[in-house]
């Protein structure tokens, strides 16, 4: 490993390795990569945009000086587009169309969107305006991407809306699960206050179950948008899993976010389990706390692995190892109940599976010990079926069933959006996605109570 | 939200901004797409005895890779039957009703065509007319466009003309092919004309084919001169809008054209007396969707500073355009480098010392580190340092407190006549 291409991670000062590491770009790169983009026509990189950003628009807006109506433009079509710009897998979306891959390199539409939504955040710009008031309530229950981003547009055809929200904050997985380093809490909390600003009131420390029953909602709302996201990571239901050192990724990273910076990993070594975009948060969150050696487990081969290509660079360069077909089989703990060693069994693949990956399949007698101090379990999200099944929803093992067009759920006053309706072969688990399932469930509500209006008149 | 209506001699329009009269307003297809993107009005392509074009018409500038630095053009006025202009004017202009049709017009200097063609323009609902004084290739061959805008007594002649026969506003549209504009804008308005609009093109010749030796465009090999217009003719266009702006006998609205291609251009001209600005090859190169930047960045532009309508911008810079002889002598700058943003490239150093006043050094500090310094004693402030500095921020150019009061040229001879005077 070429030392000079790592990552520094300090030791003494955690805060520092959880600092953006990437830096936005000076107002001269972004005079020249924003003059030279081709302002295409029928622009293949909008087609490609889950929420349908004008990119020709606001960059030739970059261009042009107009920074305001640059960061409208990106935040009209996308209300989490200044997080997007930081997490979207751009090389698959937009930049991957962009018609300069066939000639030079495609345009850096990530950057620039970052630019412009970075100069309206340090502007403290209020891009848009409540809408006159219709007299109708909606209920948004989950202040995540999808949830924001409904309610945004809710509140700009006059509706009143309340965001239910568990958490302290809401903003969801930009606030609280994606990493720092890449997506400052700032920039999503920036997103909800946008969103607070046309009158939306956001209920924090509110859990729907909870604190207020579903039947509540439905009686005192005229139409209800679930985008309740994502649960916990489950059990791996192997020995040991109750272990002192074992972590639910999910939470990992969460009190990177929300907590002081612990110092009990420096030194150590863990083990992530799991390939996936939290697996990748989850390693590298553990090398900035200054472990000494991360090692990511994975069942299957980098071939079937769910994380980015550049996520697997970042890990990488922050010297995290993989270990392919490699499955825990037992966590050892030592006489305090902490852990000690990670069982672990080699795995080859075998046939395919019902969704057409190959299956893994244990070597036998292939087990062999780690020796780890900490164990993260990154193997997917469980979901809020008891809420689900409180709402009263048709669901698939708690992925919420929807008319694809309206997201509409069994219930016709319920509409759904995001990870709640990702999974069973629907949609995607991209924030972009998600913010546009939010902007289409609002259409769809907004669509039905107009009409309901007219039927009343 | 500010206000961008203008009224321009009395033709009003949603936005300032205009499609000049050119290919992109060849048709009414062509300008309800226009409209539909939001341009507020256009000059419809010039109307008159349909003629026969040439293929291989345009040609462009590339500078250092940028296209389309200045374009080039030899295609004429409109080659389509004036009765289907006439019908598709009307079809528009009751499509858009709040937006401005002008109809550009170019006959013959003889005033019996001039009132027959205002007739029947004005007769399918045109807001105003614009008179062809301009083009300045084939049609001028035929003693019509800048052939006749050459010439003041023509100009204001023909002016006369349709203004006898015109109930609409009438824009005479100049050539800035002659040596002081001023004088053929003084003759439209002698003529009557309710408001002028310029730049039309310059001559030009884009470029001559190294390998072929052929004209670039060339017709079957060979090549006649076109007229010049984008982005770099602008500093020409706006120079000769502030001259006619400020000229006290050329009281009359002024439609700027010429390389505006951004809201940030139509912001200069409307500063330097532009009542609203018309725009081609910007749209050329990009399509007609470039007016929503347009119409936005000067919506936010106005709103930014606090000002309420657009109107409020136009002219407000006119005041500061005068003879060179009113320009203080005593007024002092100085280049000062940045040493903390300068990126040691030298640019600045070889500009003054092989083609200005050699004042900039190149030194070295004591742990060998190379810096760039000004002798501010002997720099003359002419800018061109920081106008070859690549890098923004690195030079400044300072504002000295005054040594003398302030004294111009004009001044400073008044002096020494009264001097020799006594």
């Amino acid at each position: 490993m070429n030392n000079g291409s790592q990552v520094f991670i300090s030791l003494e000062d955690l805060q520092r390795n959880f600092d953006e590491v990437k830096s936005g770009l000076s107002p001269a790169d972004a005079r020249d990569e924003s003059n030279r983009c081709l302002y295409c026509y029928d622009a293949p990189c909008i087609q490609a945009c889950p929420t349908g950003i004008n990119i020709p628009s606001f960059i030739k807006k970059i261009a042009s000086g107009n920074l305001k109506g640059s960061a409208r433009t990106i935040m009209e079509s996308n209300p989490v587009g200044a997080s997007c710009a930081r997490v979207c897998p751009t090389e698959e979306l937009c930049e991957g169309a962009c018609v300069l891959n066939h000639s030079t390199k495609p345009i850096m539409i990530g950057d620039l969107q970052r630019f412009a939504t970075d100069w309206a955040i340090k502007n403290e710009q209020s891009l848009f305006e409540r809408g006159q008031k219709n007299g109708l309530k909606v209920a948004v229950v989950g202040g995540g991407p999808a949830g924001l981003s409904a309610a945004r547009e809710l509140a700009r055809f006059g509706y009143e809306v309340t965001i239910f929200e568990a958490k302290e904050r809401a903003g969801g997985l930009n606030t609280y699960g994606i990493v720092s380093f890449r997506l400052p809490e700032r920039i999503s909390l920036w997103e909800v206050k946008q969103v607070e600003e046309l009158g939306v009131e956001i209920k924090t420390s509110t859990m729907v179950g909870r604190d207020i029953e579903p039947a509540e909602i439905l009686e005192a709302y005229d139409a209800v948008i679930l985008a309740i996201g994502m649960s916990k990571v489950p059990l791996l239901k192997i020995e040991g899993e109750e272990l002192e050192g074992v972590h639910d990724a999910i939470r990992f990273v969460e009190e990177t976010k929300t907590k002081e910076l612990t110092h009990q990993y420096v030194g150590k070594r863990v083990a992530v389990i799991g390939a996936g975009n939290t697996a990748i948060d989850a390693a590298t969150c553990s090398v900035r706390l200054g472990a000494e050696n991360v090692k990511i487990l994975y069942r299957r081969t980098m071939e079937e692995m769910t994380a980015y290509d550049f996520e697997y660079e970042f890990a990488k360069q922050d010297n995290v190892e993989f270990r392919w077909l490699t499955a825990p089989v037992r966590i050892v703990g030592d006489e305090n109940g902490v852990v000690k060693q990670l069982e672990c069994i080699r795995m080859e693949l075998g046939e395919p599976g019902p969704d057409g990956r190959r299956r893994p399949v244990p070597v036998e007698g292939s087990e062999f010990l780690l020796e780890v101090d900490a164990v993260i379990k990154a193997i997917g999200q469980t979901r809020h079926t008891a809420l689900v099944e409180a709402f009263g929803l048709q669901h698939q093992w708690g992925v919420v069933k929807v008319d694809l067009e309206t997201y509409q759920t069994s219930n016709e006053k319920i509409f759904a959006a995001g990870d709640v309706i990702f999974g069973d072969g629907q949609g995607e688990a991209m924030v972009v996605t998600a913010a546009q399932q939010g902007k289409t469930a609002a259409y769809a509500v907004h669509q039905k109570l107009r009409n309901s209006i007219i039927e009343t008149a | 939200m500010a206000d961008l209506r203008i009224n321009l001699a009395g033709i009003e329009s949603p936005n300032p901004f205009w499609l000049a009269s050119a290919p992109p307003t060849n048709s009414g297809y062509q300008v309800q797409r226009a409209f539909e993107a939001g341009w507020g009005g256009a000059v419809w392509k010039t109307l008159g005895e349909p003629i026969i074009n040439t293929t291989a018409r345009f040609a462009a500038v590339s500078f250092n890779g940028k296209k389309v630095a200045g374009f080039n053009n030899i295609e004429l006025i409109t080659d389509r039957p004036l009765e289907v202009n006439l019908k598709e004017i009307y079809e528009t202009k009751k499509r858009f009703p709040n937006h401005a049709i002008i109809a550009s017009l170019m006959v013959e200097p003889e005033r019996e065509k001039w009132h027959e063609i205002v007739k029947r323009v004005e007769d399918v609902g045109v807001d105003g007319l614009e008179l062809n004084f301009g083009c300045p290739h084939g049609m001028a061959e035929r003693g019509m466009g800048a052939a006749s805008g050459q010439q003041p007594d023509l100009v204001e002649a023909q002016t006369m003309w349709a203004k006898e026969a015109a109930r609409t506003p009438v824009i005479v549209k100049l050539t800035p092919n002659i040596t002081d504009i001023t004088v053929t804008a003084r003759a439209a308005v002698q003529g009557g004309a309710d408001a002028i609009s310029m730049i039309n093109t310059i001559n030009s010749l884009a470029g001559v084919d190294i390998d072929t030796w052929n004209t670039i465009p060339h017709v079957a090999g060979k090549g006649a001169h076109g007229g010049y217009c984008g982005p770099a003719v602008k500093p020409i266009a706006l120079n000769m809008v502030a001259e006619c702006a400020r000229n006290p006998l050329i009281n009359v609205p002024i439609s700027g054209i010429g390389g505006i291609s951004t809201w940030k251009d139509a912001v200069e001209f409307m500063l330097m007396g532009a009542g609203g600005v018309q725009v081609c090859t910007a749209a050329m190169h990009h399509g007609f969707s470039i007016v929503e930047d347009m119409i936005d960045g000067l919506n936010n532009y106005l709103d930014e500073k606090g000002i309420a309508s657009v109107h409020d911008l136009i002219g407000k810079s006119v005041e500061r355009y005068s003879d060179w002889g009113n320009l203080d002598l005593n007024y002092r700058i100085v280049a000062r480098i940045n040493q903390d943003v300068c990126i040691n490239c030298n640019k600045c150093h070889i500009a003054c010392e092989d083609t200005s006043h050699q004042c900039i050094d190149m030194l070295t500090d004591p742990d060998g580190t190379r810096y760039l310094q000004v002798r501010e004693d002997d720099c003359v402030g002419c800018n061109l340092c920081s106008i070859v500095c690549p890098e923004d921020g690195a030079i400044d150019m300072v504002e000295l407190t005054h040594e003398q009061p302030p004294m111009t040229w004009n001044e400073r001879q008044t002096v020494l006549a009264g001097f020799k005077g006594n």
